[in-house]
């Protein structure tokens, strides 16, 4: 009988204990690590182990780069969390590249056009709601047509990209003054608008507004009627609607949130940390933000781990290829390698490989 | 509006749809067995590398490059590294089960990073920017057909002026929806897609089907990225993510075209169409427009056009969702794994 089993037999096992979890995604890692040590080293042959050391260093060998790391593992944060209410719903918001343009825009053009007329503290204020309020906007369009037509929103939030990005390079051209199609820093002289230090340091505002952010999610996710409803239609629209939840007021409420949070993160980024606007304000954070949020299973909290990882990573490779004289799309490669490897461990996380001669009683 | 302006648009019009109806008619089929793979514009970007790295190595190793070797060698590197980035897929979202959004959105990250990396590199040696160019392969794919090119007039300007690989892309389109539709084989595949479990049952092998989809899917979609450096950017490189950009519109080209390769066709060459209709539009709704948003250069009212194929785009897409046709829709399984002993 034991022969007729296949050779290699797969088995879900959902009982595996936190250690045992953690120690699979212990051991991808160091494949991942080298893995790309063996890249590094057949492309550039150098050793490997400095260029790790010299990854460490882009990171946190400064007070200032140290804050810079945690300032940008918080942008990437703020957008992972505000997809994460849609992504509950299965609603696959591409779109938060054009959510945070569109917010950054609205914070841009309060900069510009309040600058010199009201206090900083107002204009902050304003930038904070009209950002939020554009982004969800940009988030109801296609919520909207998904909630009554079922119109895919993968392709329509994609579109929503597009169409922010045209808007914010018409608005780069109409306010730069000297026609080389860059804004350039808004109210460098009496930064208004400007997100101000708080006990010295520059960027722990946005640290406190993402913080508080995420755990708002979180909160709103597992603990209000809201978010029980956006679980519920995720897991099936017509449970949901057996149930009573009004599906489609669901799916444009929830991509309200998802597009305001998302806007928000383009108000952190241009009145936080650029005070410039361009299409380079998202800077393709709004897909990474997917990997973020999906590895970490849609939890807010364990988000905070994965961002930092991605962003530690980047930071890391832009070093290298600063270092060692390197093309700093390395960056990207060296960072795919890892989530390809993460990715392989959830599978040996969710299920087990059994071989023939291993008896199961 | 003249007569040349159009036959321009038109030609602009059809080298842009070609490369993107590679990345749609690729994408299809693995959309078809049910793999999403948000990765195709990783794929297009490796193919164009990987076509580039090959002709570019041949054509500095001999001193007269033979065209056929060319597009043999830059063919071959682009489908071999292509098919390897779908085989991983594959091997992460069938095998290994991963989630289909994550692993491409990180294949595209990763065929961005090779590409780029590669290509800065590629740039290097030959000595700076700009100076890259694998003019003889790029020649030798832009080839035009004798006679039918020249001969004909204005029907030689309109149909027969393109590389060859516009036409490979049209008959792969509509072979690919026969393959659908009137071979047992495509049959079998569509029913994996729609529902592996009953595929499973009736016989068929999933993870067989699901792998050549996707390796397959992924090499087809991967000649857009060399169609893209050979023919679209006449045989140079440069690291400003052009192939991604257009891999996006393939992706959302598969979506546009409800999945039937055919309509590829005409739907990849309305996108080119409107793609860029900013620079014909009559000078008389430019002004117009121009006072109204009392902007004072043409240039920048024409970022306001470029949003004409996205805004496009979505009107097409609600009003095919308002009409709401069961055969419209997605293969039933597409985006998720499939695991037999799951119920």
């Amino acid at each position: 009988m034991a022969n007729r089993q296949p050779i290699l037999r797969i088995r879900k096992n959902e009982e595996r204990s936190f250690l045992s979890k953690l120690l699979i995604k212990v051991i991808f890692i160091g494949i991942a690590l080298l893995i790309s040590a063996l890249f590094i080293n057949l492309v550039t042959k150098l050793d490997p182990l400095k260029v790790y050391a010299s990854m460490f260093r882009g990171a946190f060998s400064t007070t200032r780069r140290t804050w810079i790391t945690i300032r940008d593992t918080a942008l990437l944060l703020s957008i992972a969390v505000g997809l994460t209410p849609a992504f509950k719903m299965k609603f696959w918001n591409t779109g938060a590249e054009g959510q945070i343009l569109v917010g950054g825009l609205v914070t841009a053009a309060m900069m510009i056009y309040l600058g010199d007329k009201l206090p900083s503290g107002v204009i902050l204020l304003l930038s904070f709601v009209g950002s939020a309020i554009a982004g969800a906007i940009w988030g109801f369009i296609p919520a909207y047509f998904k909630a009554r037509y079922n119109t895919n929103e993968t392709l329509f939030t994609l579109m929503m990209n597009y169409v922010g990005i045209q808007i914010v390079e018409f608005f780069v051209d109409v306010w730069d003054k000297k026609q080389s199609h860059s804004v350039g820093v808004i109210n460098a002289t009496n930064q208004a608008g400007w997100f101000p230090s708080i006990f010295g340091q520059q960027y722990l505002l946005n640290i406190i507004i993402v913080a508080v952010l995420t755990i708002a999610v979180y909160v709103y996710i597992k603990y209000s009627k809201h978010g029980y409803e956006v679980t519920v239609t995720g897991e099936s629209e017509n449970t949901a609607r057996y149930t009573g939840i009004n599906v489609p007021n669901v799916i444009i409420r929830t991509m309200l949130l998802s597009g305001a949070i998302c806007g928000l993160a383009g108000f952190t980024e241009v009145a936080g940390i650029s005070h410039t606007i361009s299409v380079k304000t998202s800077g393709g954070r709004g897909f990474t933000a997917i990997i973020a949020a999906w590895l970490a299973k849609l939890n807010p909290i364990v988000m905070i781990i994965y961002s930092f990882l991605i962003v530690f990573l980047n930071k890391g490779a832009v070093q290298i290829a600063s270092d060692f004289n390197l093309n700093e799309y390395a960056s990207n490669i060296i960072s795919a390698i890892l989530l390809f490897c993460i990715l392989a461990s959830e599978f040996f996380t969710n299920y087990e490989v059994i071989f023939r001669h291993k008896e199961e009683h | 509006m003249t007569l040349d302006m159009i036959i321009a648009w038109i030609t602009a019009a059809v080298t842009f749809g070609t490369v993107i109806m590679f990345g749609c008619v690729g994408e299809t089929l693995n959309e078809k067995a049910g793999g999403l793979n948000l990765g195709t514009p990783g794929v297009m970007m490796l193919g164009g590398i990987a076509s580039l790295a090959g002709a570019f190595f041949y054509e500095k190793s001999v001193a007269v490059p033979n065209p056929i070797l060319c597009v043999l060698i830059s063919l071959i590197s682009c489908l071999v590294a292509t098919a390897l980035a779908g085989l991983l897929y594959g091997f992460l979202t069938i095998t290994l089960r991963a989630n289909q959004n994550v692993t491409g959105l990180t294949l595209t990250m990763f065929g961005t990073g090779i590409a780029n990396f590669f290509g800065g590199s590629l740039v290097k040696l030959s000595g700076g920017v700009g100076q890259i160019s694998v003019a003889a392969t790029s020649k030798a794919f832009k080839a035009t057909m004798p006679i039918l090119s020249t001969k004909l007039g204005i029907v030689s300007q309109l149909l027969f002026k393109y590389g060859w690989l516009t036409y490979v892309i049209l008959a792969l389109a509509f072979a690919m929806q026969y393959f659908f539709n009137k071979t047992r084989t495509g049959l079998n595949l569509r029913s994996v897609g729609e529902n592996p479990a009953t595929a499973d049952a009736a016989g068929i092998n999933v993870t067989l089907y699901k792998y050549m989809a996707c390796t397959i899917g992924s090499a087809i979609a991967g000649l857009g990225g060399l169609y893209y450096v050979m023919d679209y950017v006449k045989g140079t490189w440069s690291n400003d993510s052009g192939i991604e950009a257009l891999g996006w519109l393939a992706v959302a080209l598969v979506i546009f075209t409800s999945w039937k390769p055919k309509n590829a066709t005409w739907g990849a060459y309305l996108f080119g169409f409107c793609y860029w209709i900013y620079l014909y539009i009559p000078a008389g709704i430019n002004s117009m427009l121009m006072k109204l948003f009392k902007v004072t250069r043409t240039t920048y009212m024409q970022n306001l056009y470029k949003m004409i194929p996205y805004i496009v785009t979505i009107i097409v897409l609600v009003l095919v969702s308002s009409r709401n046709k069961r055969d419209n829709q997605a293969p039933q399984s597409l985006g998720t794994s499939y695991f037999r002993e799951e119920r």
